[in-house]
């Protein structure tokens, strides 16, 4: 019997959704995936409740939003904490050092063919790993999560930038050099716009990426504050709707940070044909 | 791993033996450097006066260096791998099995699990419409930071053991196998699909003899992805505290005691495990598509 509302629910959300997909237009498209999301957070929220799931396995959507109310302030300090100066300084650090380490070994083949199939090789590794050593050499604050988060961003920023310096036409070179241009104003004007959609690609991917290390590292050792660290204990404590509430937070400046370096990508790569569809 | 051996042949195996040579060196150096403070320290209290050879070979052998010597960290590997019982508790065999056992599960539930998605979603609009934009936008949200969360929580209610590590490796590969076979089943262009309707095959036809042949480059580019993402799931999943088996606990622990060459060690076997699925996985890309005469 009480599932009756549940499969009300989800059949209502699939009908509507199975009639507005046939219209195919941008704002039915956006409609559609709203509604699902709106119907899954529906479906969640009746669940608990009709079958009293225990908050500690699955906390309604609607105690979850309370808990953020509730703890906006611990919120607000474990996203500066762990966001802001774990991740973001990290990644920026890890991408200057990926992107200047690329320009200094632009002009040597060798090190490029030397550094490329490692640099590929280490993506593929669960660099994660080294998160304690680095929490034992550069101690509990933030620095540690920054110096995590410049290993994890390095090498993916390093292969999209060596890639992008390639990516000139020998037309567009050849152009260059009968303007007898030398090496580095080239580098500026042509070579440097020309890598940005690489650049960008690897800025993209690594966005997640620093996120994940800079809370996995606090699981080694933190401040008593931080994502990482909050949600390690309130797990502990079985704070369950605080542990969701730290998700929600982390999922939102994951989507958040990407957005930015996507809006960004957008103004810089104006001119790429990815852009302009 | 193959990939890089593969282009050695062609006259990179030089350049990719210097910056080895030279990343080794760099590490010597470091290691010299970070352990050299604790032994003066030492010698200071002794009060003798260490020469130069003296102070560089106590750096290179201490019992928990700041960063352990590369031929440490290799003694390590190989004490953990050849120089105990593959039963043993302190053997890198053992925990790397228990490792490996959670990826390789949760890595075939989240494949198939994608394969399937993908398939409904490029075949009824109304779910490709619904659950797209979702898949895309999750790859932005850091999910491993979560797994620790989800082993504890599983925990409590009594799920211990292979499957919850399992569900976070599911999870992790599960996306990209989603996006990439989604992208791979939608290749075939107007034309061939007007070809195969000429033909008059009917939707289940198309699948078998168009769609899914002509993806299979991408997924097996997204299979890559997937295992590696996977190990990593597994790993983390690991982390907290009670955890006693597994590449990830013996991070912890190592953490815990200090024990810097017990973390390396976990951390090159942890790294080599990732090499080998990858290599393994593009050996059978490699078989299948050429094979299938798809080979680049």
């Amino acid at each position: 019997m009480s599932a009756i509302p549940i499969l009300g629910v989800w059949l209502a959300g699939l009908a509507l959704n199975l009639w507005l997909a046939r219209f195919d237009t941008r704002a039915t498209r956006t409609a559609v995936a709203l509604i699902f999301g709106a119907t899954i957070i529906l479906l969640w929220e009746m669940t608990v409740r009709i079958y009293q799931v225990p908050t500690v396995i699955l906390p309604a959507p609607s105690l979850i939003a309370e808990s953020v109310v509730a703890n906006r302030s611990i919120l607000w300090a474990d996203f500066v904490q762990t966001i802001l100066k774990g991740a973001l300084s990290g990644w920026v650090i890890g991408a200057a050092a990926a992107v200047a380490t690329a320009i200094a070994i632009d002009r040597s083949p060798f090190l490029q063919r030397g550094l490329l199939p490692i640099g590929n090789f280490v993506s593929a590794l669960p660099i994660v790993g080294i998160a304690p050593i680095l929490v034992m050499w550069f101690g509990f604050d933030w620095q540690s999560k920054a110096a995590v988060v410049v290993v994890m961003v390095f090498f993916p920023i390093l292969v999209n930038m060596v890639a992008g310096l390639k990516a000139t036409e020998p037309m567009q070179r050849d152009l260059m050099s009968s303007w007898a241009a030398p090496y580095w104003p080239a580098l500026w004007k042509l070579r440097l716009p020309a890598a940005m959609p690489f650049l960008f690609n690897g800025l993209k991917i690594t966005t997640t990426l620093a996120l994940i290390g800079a809370i996995v590292a606090e699981f080694f050792g933190s401040p008593t504050r931080g994502m990482g660290f909050r949600i390690s204990t309130a797990v502990g404590r079985l704070d369950l709707p605080l542990v969701w509430a730290e998700i929600v937070v982390a999922a939102l400046a994951g989507t958040l940070f990407y957005g930015i370096v996507a809006l960004i990508e957008k103004k810089v790569t104006f001119w790429h044909p990815s852009q302009r569809g | 791993m193959i990939e890089a051996w593969r282009r050695a042949g062609r006259g990179n195996l030089v350049p990719i033996l210097t910056v080895l040579l030279i990343i080794i060196g760099i590490w010597y150096l470091g290691a010299i450097r970070m352990n050299a403070q604790w032994e003066r320290d030492q010698a200071a209290r002794a009060g003798i006066e260490l020469s130069l050879p003296e102070l560089v070979s106590r750096t290179l052998s201490q019992d928990r260096p700041v960063l352990p010597a590369p031929h440490q960290v290799a003694e390590g590997l190989w004490q953990g791998v050849a120089g105990q019982a593959v039963t043993s508790r302190r053997s890198l065999v053992w925990h790397g099995w228990v490792t490996l056992s959670a990826t390789l599960a949760g890595f075939a539930i989240g494949t198939a699990a994608g394969i399937v998605l993908a398939i409904g979603i490029v075949h009824s609009r109304a779910m490709d419409q619904s659950v797209m934009p979702w898949a895309v936008a999750s790859q932005t949200v850091p999910i491993l930071a979560i797994a620790p969360m989800v082993i504890v929580v599983l925990a409590s209610i009594g799920v211990t053991g292979l499957l919850p590590k399992a569900i976070i490796a599911a999870w992790l590969s599960f996306f990209p196998v989603l996006v990439g076979m989604v992208k791979g089943l939608r290749t075939p262009d107007g034309m061939q699909l007007d070809q195969m309707r000429s033909w008059s095959a009917g939707g289940g036809r198309t699948f078998w003899h168009l769609r899914l042949p002509s993806s299979l480059p991408y997924l097996f580019a997204s299979l890559k992805v997937a295992i590696a993402a996977a190990l990593v799931g597994t790993i983390v999943g690991e982390l907290p505290a009670g955890a006693t088996a597994g590449l990830g606990a013996r991070l912890l622990s190592g953490s815990y005691y200090g024990q810097t060459v017990q973390i390396w060690s976990a951390l090159f076997a942890a790294a080599i495990l990732a090499a080998t699925l990858v290599a393994i996985v593009g050996l059978l890309e490699r078989a299948t598509l050429k094979r299938m005469g798809l080979a680049r």
